[in-house]
C-alpha cells in the first residue's frame, strides 16, 4: 500500500488548523454582521403604503407638528396613526379630487379604516412607552430620524436591544431640552454631553438598564 | 452558506415570540366585520367620571348663549398651554398671528376670518370654545384632537393674540421694549407723536 500522506502535507494541516480558527472567527463575525444588517432589522427600508403619505412634504414642507396627527403621544404609551377624519380636516377641501387619495375618501365615507403598514413594529415581548420618553426629553428625531426628509416612512435605527442599552445607559448623550422634543430641526449641541448630564438631574432622568424595564 | 443558514434559522425562529396572539393597539382582528380590535364606543356611553355634568364648561354655553369668561383661572401656565397647542393645532391654518394665513391657507384651503376683526374681537369667548369643539363652515371639529381644558387654552390664547395685535408700544413695559428688536426701537419715537 502506498502512502497516503506525503510531508508535504504537514503544510497543510497546519495551515488548516491555524486557518480554521480564522474560519470560525469569520463564521462568527459574518453571523453578527447579518443579524444586524439592515436585511434582518428592516431599518432604512421605505415601506410601500396604501396611500403614499409623505412626511417630507407635510412636516418638511408644511411644517406641522407631529402632535397635530400623533395626538396621543404625550399621554400614552402608543403613539396613535390618526383617523382618516384628520386627514379630512384639510383633504376635504385641497386635493380633494387627487386620485392618490381615493384610498382616503373612501375610507372616510364608508367609516372603513385605511389598512397602513406597520414600521415600527416592537416585538410583543418589549414594553415601550411613548410618553414618559417625551417627558424626559427624548426627541422625535432621536429614535424616529429625519422624518422631515422621508417621502415615504422608513424605520430609521435597529430598534434591538442593543440600540435601547445605548441610551438607557446614556441618557446624556441624547436627551435634549423638553421645548425641544417635537422640533425636527434640532441637532445636538457640540456641548451634548456637559448640556445632557444637566438635564439628566433636571429631569431625574433614571439609567433604567433591568431587564423587567422592558421585558414586563 | 453556514453564516445565512444560522442567521435564517436566527431570524425565522422568533416570529411567534414577536407576534403573539394579542391585541396590540391598532392590531387587526379577524373577529370583528371591520377587521379593528378597538372597537368604536356605543353611542351616549359614559365612562366613569366622563359624566361631563358641567355643561359651562363643555359646551362654552348657558343655554343658547356663550358664556364670556373661561370656567377656570386663566395663569401664565394656561397661557402657554393655550399658546403650545394653538400653534400645534390652529396655526396651520390660521397662522401663528392669528390673522388668517397660515401655510395651508396659503396652499389653497378656504381663508378663515382673521381674528381681529371686530365681530370676532367682540365675540364672547365661549365662541371660540364652541366653534374648536364643533367645527364651523370649513373648518372641521378638534374634539378629537383637543382636550376640552386644552380648548380654553386655546380660547384664551386667541384674545391674547387679539390684544397683543391691538397693542401699541406703551402697552410694553418699559424694561421689555428692547426685547421686541427693531420694532422697539423705531416705534416709541412714533407713539411720541400724538403727545408732542
Amino acid at each position: 500500500m502506498s502512502q497516503i500522506f506525503y510531508p508535504s502535507t504537514n503544510t497543510f494541516s497546519r495551515l488548516s488548523i491555524f486557518g480554521g480558527i480564522f474560519i470560525v472567527a469569520f463564521l462568527v463575525w459574518a453571523w453578527a454582521e447579518l443579524n444586524e444588517s439592515t436585511y434582518a432589522t428592516r431599518a432604512k427600508v421605505p415601506i410601500q403604503q396604501p396611500v403614499p403619505f409623505s412626511h417630507e412634504h407635510h412636516v418638511g414642507g408644511l411644517g406641522i407638528d407631529c402632535r397635530y396627527c400623533h395626538t396621543s403621544v404625550e399621554n400614552s404609551s402608543f403613539a396613535n396613526i390618526p383617523p382618516t377624519k384628520t386627514c379630512m380636516n384639510c383633504h376635504s377641501q385641497i386635493w380633494n379630487r387627487a386620485p392618490m387619495l381615493e384610498p382616503v375618501r373612501e375610507s372616510f365615507r364608508n367609516d372603513s379604516s385605511i389598512r397602513w403598514i406597520r414600521v415600527h413594529d416592537l416585538p410583543d415581548y418589549v414594553y415601550f412607552n411613548h410618553s414618559i420618553h417625551v417627558a424626559k426629553g427624548v426627541g422625535c428625531t432621536t429614535c424616529h430620524g429625519q422624518v422631515n426628509k422621508m417621502p415615504l416612512m422608513w424605520q430609521e435605527n435597529s430598534l434591538q436591544m442593543s440600540w435601547c442599552l445605548d441610551c438607557h445607559r446614556h441618557p446624556e448623550r441624547f436627551v435634549r431640552p423638553r421645548s425641544q422634543v417635537f422640533s425636527v430641526n434640532w441637532q445636538p449641541p457640540p456641548n451634548q454631553v456637559d448640556m445632557g448630564r444637566k438635564l439628566v438631574k433636571e429631569y431625574n432622568i433614571q439609567s433604567l438598564t433591568s431587564c423587567s424595564t422592558c421585558h414586563r | 452558506m453556514a453564516a445565512v443558514a444560522l442567521a435564517c434559522l436566527n431570524i425565522a425562529c422568533r416570529r411567534d415570540m414577536q407576534d403573539q396572539p394579542k391585541y396590540i393597539p391598532l392590531r387587526p382582528s379577524d373577529f370583528f366585520a371591520d377587521g379593528r380590535s378597538a372597537r368604536p364606543l356605543p353611542e351616549g356611553t359614559v365612562a366613569r367620571g366622563q359624566l361631563r355634568a358641567d355643561k359651562v364648561f363643555f359646551t362654552g354655553k348657558v343655554g343658547d348663549q356663550f358664556v364670556d369668561r373661561i370656567p377656570f383661572p386663566v395663569t401664565r401656565a394656561v397661557l402657554e398651554r393655550g399658546q403650545e397647542r394653538f400653534n400645534i393645532y390652529c396655526s396651520p391654518c390660521h397662522g401663528r398671528l392669528g390673522n388668517g394665513l397660515g401655510i395651508i391657507v396659503r396652499r389653497g384651503l378656504k381663508r378663515p376670518p382673521s381674528y381681529h376683526i371686530d365681530r370676532l374681537r367682540q365675540i364672547p369667548v365661549g365662541y371660540f370654545y364652541d366653534v374648536i369643539t364643533n367645527g364651523f363652515g370649513a373648518m372641521q371639529d378638534y374634539s378629537a384632537q383637543v382636550a376640552p381644558r386644552d380648548r380654553w387654552a386655546i380660547a384664551a390664547y386667541i384674545r391674547v393674540l387679539q390684544y397683543s395685535q391691538q397693542a401699541s408700544i406703551n402697552d410694553v413695559p418699559p424694561e421689555h421694549r428692547q426685547d421686541l428688536g427693531g420694532a422697539g426701537t423705531a416705534k416709541p419715537a412714533e407713539a411720541k407723536k400724538p403727545s408732542e
